[in-house]
């Protein structure tokens, strides 16, 4: 294992095809952000803008939830602040790539993590834990992503009741739902089952003590730092380099 | 304040930047800073410990939150994934679970 990550158009096809599932979810997740900004009043320009630049689901229903018409100073610094709260996780996510993608060069990597959502994350890594080392699977998930997600906030604007109720079809729980199914796959043993309790106990109980977003990025830190303390029963490591 | 479809106000697009310049620090911010911290046998577990308890953290407040629809729907995908081994159909019959619940007023 090591070296450089490649990075393949049959990749690149095979992550396109893995997203295939999260297609009506997107859709109807990135149109249901159009009719927010269109009840809140944005234009059709200014809700594309922000949604093809910030690309991040949650991160920008929350902001749009501090937008006041007009725009102040204040305004600004509030959007970007909860912007980066919610998107704190993604610190982790990014971390998280490092064993993969830490021989590759960074003029690949960095403009490559601009597309790094919770999806193509989940499915680029899933396919990383089943031995792949494809980085086009990342790539190509993230670019087809990004393009639904940019192209469905325009019916969201302009219809926006067809997708008033998201909830009635089960979309809200497609994420979840996907998250899980992954789960199946990276269980391995004993370090796995101790290291997801220490995760859900301590989610669970910032959830409920603290509220807010925190949860995902304390649970995931306690999660993984008993990982890291827990060692396997065998006593080999991967070899490096 | 009447203005066309495609103006875009100054201050937006600032914080639009802004925003935009926030959320990718936080993409690249962990693989940086994973960067400078020796990966070290016990660091590279941690690493690989991080994916399911982000998965673990992230969706257990979502199943106890979202009560008995999303529990099921949960459920529902996890067994589905372990019995057949096809996340599409997992994912499917677990949403399709919590909108039958749904339906169903639970």
């Amino acid at each position: 294992m090591g070296g450089r990550a490649p990075i393949t158009a049959e990749g690149m096809w095979l992550g396109a095809r893995l997203t295939v599932p999260l297609v009506p979810g997107i859709i109807t997740f990135a149109a249901v952000f159009g009719t927010v900004c269109a009840q809140k009043g944005l234009t059709i320009a200014e809700t594309m803008l922000i949604n093809s630049f910030v690309f991040a689901g949650a991160s920008q229903f929350v902001a749009m939830e501090l937008y006041r018409d007009p725009v102040t100073p204040t305004v600004l610094i509030a959007m970007t602040g909860i912007a980066a709260a919610v998107n704190l996780r993604m610190l982790l996510l990014g971390a998280s790539l490092r064993p993969w993608l830490g021989q590759s060069p960074a003029w690949q990597v960095y403009p490559g993590l601009y597309f790094l959502t919770d999806m193509n994350w989940l499915l680029a890594l899933r396919y990383h834990a089943e031995g792949g080392r494809d980085w086009g699977v990342y790539f190509g998930s993230g670019i087809l992503l990004w393009l639904l997600w940019t192209v469905s906030v325009v019916p969201g604007y302009y219809l926006g009741q067809l997708f008033a109720e998201p909830q009635k079809w089960g979309l809200d729980l497609v994420m979840p739902a996907l998250f899980i199914t992954m789960l199946v796959p990276i269980w391995k043993g004993r370090r796995q089952t101790l290291s997801w309790l220490v995760a859900a106990v301590v989610a669970v109980a910032s959830w409920q003590l603290i509220g807010g977003y925190w949860f995902v990025l304390t649970g995931a830190i306690a999660g993984a730092v008993a990982g890291a303390f827990i060692d396997d029963p065998e006593p080999k490591e991967p070899a490096r380099g | 304040m009447a203005e066309s479809a495609w103006t875009i106000d100054g201050l937006f697009f600032l914080t639009v930047l802004a925003m935009t310049a926030a959320t990718y620090s936080m993409r690249a911010g962990g693989y940086w800073i994973m960067g400078r911290v020796p990966l070290t046998p016990r660091v590279r577990r941690g690493l690989e410990s991080l994916p399911g308890a982000i998965i673990v953290s992230t969706i257990l407040p979502i199943a106890l939150k979202g009560g008995l629809p999303a529990a099921l729907c949960l459920a529902v995908a996890a067994a589905g994934m372990a019995v057949l081994r096809k996340d599409i159909i997992a994912v499917f019959f677990g949403v399709a679970a919590a909108a039958a619940a749904r339906a169903a007023g639970l």
